[in-house]
């Protein structure tokens, strides 16, 4: 409980921190005070999404968010895609939270993402636990949540689920598709499957293909879920969640996320060699990473973990990209961040490579962010005024 | 925006640069010049800079541009992918000038150099009667902060063209914002060339 406490303490003063800084720019731009105030979660059911596998999945639910209003011509809307462990909920609060969505930063009245002239859209994905159809959801054969007999996903299944969501709200062509991690992922995604229906790509600390590293590292979580008893083959809906495996898992994808200077400032080392070995935390790097593990337990499925991560791992657009982007017109903002030893500048670089081959505008920036990989969340100024300007230049032509 | 508040090295890259072509600006710095470019000449215009800061600055003026160094930056371009590369007061600050001149002459129809002219006499004079690195308005900078790792005179750049077969398309001197033609090597403080391959004979 004491550790809980530490790390939560530690935690909100990090949170107070933020604000201050964030307060100090409200100054310069007073339109930015406004926030978007309460939101809520919106649900679409569609029919039948058939996987890139050739399974079928029905009925397929989407859980999504609405910023903004789409203007007459409906030419203002951006979708905006989340990361591995992310949600519909990107800005604003829901009722009676004291969070706000993650991209709270960058997204709302007079940011990055404007909506007082953009309509912002965001879906969680298939494969997820946050509303939309994933192994956790009934399977209407079975009357029993799905587990391992959800059908294997792909980042390219997300995004064809997501086209859905865009047509039926009746908008032809996205200004902008932007995200960050596996939110560039699907941003990529996007330009490769459905060229014609983009008008410009933002990925951010994102990557062409998964690499054997990136697989290496999410090999391991899933491990570390399967080695759970609780984890019973998937089918543990009706007991107690694999929550140990899970946390595990939430462990090793954390550090990967942070730098070496982040997780530095997080925790001060207190070393005791005289001490005799304790299986529970006591360093505070290991009490942070398993406050870490033991609050994402709380939000998040073990099999969503499988699923998602398996999509992520199995995407590969290094041979298709260019080919896709080839007259498309479309433009990109790539952005990385110097210290993401996880999807480092490197993999940008190669996503900017694809499309000046194809002959698509790029613009490409390495942000000097001490955040490491998790840097798209926390950074707003730099990504904030990259975003901003692209997409006026974009909305202009 | 006016020609009057337009520097000299701009307007003279301005009128080399057809209406309406594609053009790669290699170290095009805060983006000032493509921005001309893009107004005056409606070129369609990319830029390479290595300086974060700068990048900001080109984005807000609507810039495409790669953050990234133009000593290895050119490598997936095809050749002939732009009408013109340019290289305006960049050459002098890169690794290996040669290599970035031969990728410019294969990615671009026609490469545009403007450097500070070593040649000029002052620069000779604070050497020969000094023994001092010379620090002249084009060359602003202390040995020990200056950005540029190569020094090129005018009649350097043009024994480089004669001895490689790259052609000169154009040459403009500029001494003390107006433009020279008299002993350029010795009076002029920037040297502006168009060059390009010359074609293989048939």
């Amino acid at each position: 409980m004491d550790v809980v406490k530490i790390m939560r303490n530690r935690i909100d003063k990090s949170d107070q921190l933020h604000k201050r800084t964030s307060k100090g720019t409200q100054h310069e731009d007073p339109k930015k005070d406004r926030g978007l105030g309460i939101v809520e979660t919106r649900y679409f059911t569609f029919h039948e999404l058939v996987t890139l596998g050739g399974r079928k999945l029905s009925p397929v639910t989407l859980a999504y968010e609405t910023y903004g209003s789409l203007n007459s011509e409906k030419s203002n809307a951006i979708l905006v895609l989340h990361a591995f462990s992310g949600d519909a909920h990107a800005t604003g609060f829901h009722e009676g939270a004291e969070k706000p969505g993650w991209w709270d930063i960058l997204i709302g009245p007079g940011k990055a993402f404007d909506t007082d002239k953009y309509f912002v859209i965001c879906s969680n994905v298939i494969g997820g636990c946050k509303g939309s159809t994933g192994p956790s959801s009934i399977n209407p054969e079975t009357g029993k949540s799905y587990g391992l007999k959800f059908p294997m996903i792909t980042i390219d299944d997300m995004v064809n689920a997501q086209r859905h969501l865009i047509d039926h709200l009746g908008i032809d062509k996205l200004l902008a598709v932007a995200g960050g991690s596996m939110g560039g992922l699907q941003a990529l995604q996007w330009m490769a499957s459905y060229p014609e229906r983009v008008r410009s790509a933002i990925p951010i600390a994102a990557t062409v293909r998964h690499t054997p590293q990136q697989i290496a590292f999410n090999e391991v979580g899933r491990q570390a879920i399967m080695a759970d008893p609780n984890w019973k083959s998937g089918d543990y809906y009706d007991g107690p969640p694999p929550s140990a495996g899970l946390a595990v898992a939430r462990m090793v994808g954390h550090i990967t996320y942070m730098s070496e200077r982040s997780l530095e400032e997080k925790t001060t080392a207190r070393r005791d060699p005289a001490s005799t070995f304790k299986s529970t935390a006591v360093l505070e790097v290991e009490q942070y990473l398993s406050y870490q593990g033991n609050k994402f337990v709380e939000r998040f499925d073990a099999n969503s973990y499988l699923f998602i991560s398996k999509a992520m791992d199995h995407f590969d657009l290094s041979g298709e990209l260019t080919h896709a982007l080839k007259r498309s017109g479309m433009k990109a903002l790539v952005i990385a961040f110097k210290t993401d030893w996880l999807y480092p500048p490197e993999h940008s670089k190669e996503i900017v490579r694809a499309c000046k081959m194809a002959g698509v505008n790029a613009t490409y920036c390495e942000i000097d962010s001490p955040h490491g990989h998790d840097s798209f969340l926390l950074e707003s100024e730099q990504q904030g005024h990259l975003i901003r300007h692209f997409l006026e230049k974009v909305a202009k032509e | 925006m006016a020609h009057g508040e337009i520097r000299l090295d701009h307007k003279v890259i301005l009128g080399m640069v057809t209406d309406g072509a594609s053009v790669l600006d290699l170290g095009c710095g805060e983006g000032e010049l493509l921005s001309i470019l893009e107004k005056e000449k409606k070129v369609r215009g990319q830029g390479i800079e290595f300086s974060e800061q700068a990048i900001y600055s080109c984005v807000e003026k609507g810039l495409s541009v790669y953050h990234g160094d133009i000593d290895t930056g050119l490598s997936e371009y095809g050749d002939g992918s732009f009408d013109y590369v340019i290289l305006n007061e960049s050459l002098q600050q890169v690794w290996k000038p040669g290599v970035v001149l031969n990728e410019a002459l294969r990615v671009g129809r026609k490469v545009i150099v403007g450097f500070p002219n070593f040649g000029h006499y002052s620069v000779r004079l604070q050497v020969f009667f000094g023994g001092r690195t010379p620090v002249t308005p084009s060359l602003p900078y202390m040995w020990y902060d200056t950005p540029n790792v190569h020094f090129i005179s005018i009649s350097d750049f043009e024994e480089y063209c004669k001895n490689r077969g790259v052609s000169v398309l154009d040459s403009v001197f500029i001494r003390k914002n107006s433009v020279t033609r008299i002993l350029p090597n010795l009076f002029a403080d920037t040297g502006i060339f168009m060059i390009s391959k010359t074609p293989s004979p048939p």
